[in-house]
């Protein structure tokens, strides 16, 4: 970051610059809009940080089986590891929009298909080499292999050509996309030296942490990084410890042993509230449960059967009892407020009268068999009762078969012709289209085929009018709102749990839970 | 003694026989289980080309038996394998993970075991009188109680209210032994509420069995304590059934701690072991369940000895 900008956004914190003199002359530097007022905050922030102190932060979803290789992260502890020793290009901005990390400048051709990111200079590994664009490449290349295993393998397939050019990677696509480097963004692509084909596993990178202990599943110790280029990371310790025990990990943190604690269950965030020491944070997301139906099996191939599920679902009941108002209600369609181009819709309600319409034209007869388990989402075997009752009132008879937690995923989800699921959602909502609603999607878990749908697809995705993506993006949800074979019940919140002891919680921070798992970073030991 | 090395040769063959069909057993249980480990390390983000990237690299293509043989092979040879998830040496990561749980069953044990004879003694003492009756109460309750509300309970007073002990028993390596204890505080008296019960009822019902011999009434007669009765005269009469069940429950708290592992997150076995299960990676299940298998048979093994040793009628039998 320039030193002069870096000035200015001292100037207008002191009252000495106006703020939109601020922005004027930042723009003037080539800083977006974004950025500059990311600066700028981050400028009022650095008044109240406090250096030094242990951070605890307790998470779940760790595994004595995981690997720090980032091309196999699966689980949150993973993704939040990933955070404190590497960084990607880009990243999401608190507010929305993206900011700038190892990408110090971000631009593209005229028809998006040309994109070129200038790879900030003076930053170094943390084994001393200095970063270049060479590593960028081939941090790419090994997450878009042909062999590759990576988790972050879909996204990088409309990729034709990639290439270093002295500071700059050059990305060239097959079709336009305007969404290109929210991709950047995937907690997959953190570069590594040489792209990590040496050692993939060594969790070398840029970070603002270097981990001191690992292990696996169980614990990690970082400390700060003494040659971070940015202004991450106030503590200069961090302990991670991974309690999968919902109970157990609210009982550490009431009993002062955590400082921190991610995924904190709805039914017991209420009474973790009333605490005196303990912040309960809740962070409207992208992520949302499903009651999925395939549009191609029968008998969901009829679309009045489908719409007789969708009125038949009493979302506000749900979202009560299920998630204990932690959250919103959906309108079948995956995209909620927390997407940039979203637009609102006519909110579809439970109606049983409409439902039993729709059920007898569908010419439907005899019960309809949904599958669900406890680990599909928090409560789905509950959820799937509600729904039970709200269809009978509709006279519809829903069967419901417990399947086991052990191989859902592979077993049941995107197999099944009707089952519950979970979308932890996506920054944008062409990724979130293009992930499960697009006609050749490997995980288009309600197997929507519809040709109009996947040209407004590709439209939207190389139209870099803001109005006219935002136009398609409504046309399109309006589609599987009421053709798809989504029904979405509800949205949930993240919900984290803090203590007294740090401060520096930002509120609605985009992403994932704990302000995208950057807390740890961005919060501080209070004293 | 050779009829006594005789026994124990036979004792230890049988030991590795069932080993070796408890690691088939195993194998085929794990192999039935639905989807393969390439599945669960990607879950719902699983696409064709990655799954079959990580199969082909971790070897999964190769039919089933000759992956069987090709473990045991390296299993002859003392190499427990590398773990399918991770890549990890399976014998140096089960090696710390043992010893954790090595060492959190050696505090339990060593305070249960003596305090649960030593409760059996006195409800003996005070048989059919309150003592007796408050601790078979008392002892019965906490083992028909399941050990994860026993530790939700300990942890919500003793740990969240009182704030006396970690409800998190996160040891490591840069903790100093007192540390280490405290630590593990809650977890040690949970199971030492689990396994009391059993040891201490048995105590005392063999006790009493020999209670009724003539040999305690002449000792009666003679004039002793009634405790000295018990100390030096029935116990060592008893001691066959009670070393069977003390063994037992202290293979009960290396290999049944699973849940309380969890419970309370502490780094032992059962944890690892749950994690692999649940990703199928079978080479380290086998090397969990060769571990567990082997303490239960070496457990018992000695138990076997020990009332051999202790009966002088099997000692030399005519």
């Amino acid at each position: 970051m320039s030193k002069e900008l870096e000035y200015l956004s001292k100037r207008v914190v002191a009252r000495k610059l106006s703020r939109r003199h601020f922005m004027g002359r930042a723009a003037a530097l080539g800083l977006t809009a974004t950025g500059a007022s990311t600066m700028l905050s981050s400028a009022v922030y650095a008044q109240g940080p406090v250096k030094g102190g242990t951070i605890r932060v307790g998470v779940p979803g760790g595994s004595t089986t995981d690997s720090l290789d980032p091309a196999t992260t699966t689980n949150q502890t993973g993704t939040m590891i990933n955070r404190f020793w590497g960084e990607p290009l880009v990243e999401l901005a608190p507010e929305g929009g993206l900011e700038n990390r190892l990408a110090e400048e971000v631009s593209a051709s005229a028809d998006a298909k040309v994109w070129t990111f200038k790879i900030r200079s003076g930053v170094n590994f943390s084994n001393g080499k200095p970063l270049t664009a060479d590593d960028v490449l081939a941090t790419m290349e090994r997450h878009a292999g042909e062999d590759t295993k990576s988790g972050a393998l879909g996204i990088m397939r409309g990729i034709k050509n990639m290439r270093a050019e002295g500071d700059k990677f050059i990305v060239e696509l097959d079709t336009a996309n305007a969404d290109l480097p929210y991709l950047m963004t995937d907690y997959h692509l953190m570069i590594q030296p040489n792209g990590g084909k040496d050692d993939p596993a060594a969790a070398i990178g840029t970070g603002p942490y270097i981990l001191k202990e690992v292990d696996m599943g169980v614990r990690f110790v970082v400390e700060k990084n003494p040659d971070y280029w940015g202004d991450l990371g106030h503590a200069d310790t961090v302990e991670v410890v991974v309690i999968n025990d919902n109970t157990a990990r609210m009982a550490a943190i009431q009993s002062g042993q955590l400082d921190m604690v991610g995924r904190v269950p709805p039914r017991t965030a209420g009474l973790v509230a009333r605490a005196p020491n303990i912040n309960v944070h809740s962070t409207p997301g992208p992520g949302h449960y499903v009651f999925i139906a395939h549009c191609n099996t029968a008998p969901f191939d009829n679309n009045d059967l489908r719409l007789a599920l969708k009125y038949g679902m009493d979302r506000e009941e749900m979202l009560e009892k299920i998630l204990f108002g932690y959250g919103s209600i959906g309108n079948d369609t995956p995209i909620n407020s927390s997407y940039p181009l979203f637009t609102e819709m006519e909110q579809r309600t439970y109606d049983p009268d409409k439902a039993k319409f729709h059920f007898e034209k569908s010419g439907h007869e005899g019960p309809i068999l949904l599958r669900t388990s406890d680990n599909s989402f928090p409560g789905a075997p509950d959820a799937s009762a509600l729904y039970q009752q709200s269809l009978a009132k509709a006279g519809i008879d829903l069967e419901i078969k417990r399947e086991p937690n052990d191989g859902y995923w592979s077993e049941v989800w995107n197999a099944k012709p009707f089952s519950t699921s979970y979308w932890s959602g996506r920054p944008t909502q062409d990724q979130m289209y293009s992930t499960a609603y697009l006609s050749t999607a490997d995980w288009n878990d309600t197997r929507f085929f519809n040709d109009q749908f996947d040209q407004m697809l590709l439209a939207a995705r190389a139209e870099l009018d803001e109005t006219k993506r935002a136009q398609i993006y409504g046309d399109m949800g309006a589609l599987v709102h009421d053709e798809g074979g989504l029904i979405c019940p509800m949205f949930n919140d993240f919900i984290d749990c803090t203590t007294n002891r740090l401060a520096g919680w930002v509120d609605n921070h985009k992403g994932h839970d704990l302000m995208n798992f950057y807390a740890p970073m961005k919060m501080w030991v209070a004293g | 003694m050779p009829l006594f090395l005789k026994l124990l040769v036979q004792r230890i063959a049988l030991g590795l026989l069932l080993l070796l069909l408890v690691s088939m057993l195993i194998f085929w249980g794990t192999n039935i289980l639905p989807g393969d480990v390439a599945q669960s390390i990607l879950g719902q983000s699983a696409t064709p080309e990655a799954l079959a990237n990580i199969r082909a690299e971790l070897g999964l293509n190769e039919p089933a038996l000759s992956r069987y043989f090709d473990w045991l092979g390296g299993l002859v040879q003392g190499d427990l394998g590398t773990a399918l998830t991770s890549g990890k040496d399976i014998a140096s990561s089960l090696g710390s993970r043992l010893k954790n749980t090595l060492f959190l069953a050696f505090w339990a044990a060593v305070i249960a075991v003596p305090l649960a004879i030593f409760l059996g003694l006195l409800a003996v003492r005070y048989r059919e009188r309150w003592p007796d009756k408050l601790i078979s109460a008392v002892t019965l309750a906490s083992i028909s109680v399941p050990e994860f509300l026993i530790g939700y309970i300990l942890m919500y007073f003793v740990g969240v209210k009182l704030g006396w002990a970690p409800t998190v028993s996160m040891i490591h390596d840069g903790l100093s032994l007192g540390q280490k204890l405290n630590a593990i505080a809650l977890p040690v008296a949970v199971l030492t509420m689990v396994v009391l019960a059993h040891m201490m009822r048995m105590t005392r019902a063999a006790i009493l069995n020999v209670m009724q011999s003539a040999y305690i009434e002449t000792a009666e007669l003679k004039g002793l304590t009634m405790f000295t009765i018990i100390w030096r005269h029935a116990l060592p009469n008893s001691i066959a059934p009670i070393v069977n069940v003390v063994m037992i429950n202290l293979a009960y708290l290396v290999v049944g701690v699973v849940v309380v592992e969890v419970v309370f997150t502490y780094p032992g076995m059962g944890q690892y072991l749950v994690d692999h299960v649940s990703k199928r990676d079978v080479p380290v299940v086998q090397a969990c369940g060769l571990i567990f298998a082997a303490v239960y048979i070496v457990l018992n093994m000695v138990a076997d000895i020990v009332s051999i040793l202790a009966n002088p009628r099997l000692r030399h039998p005519k």
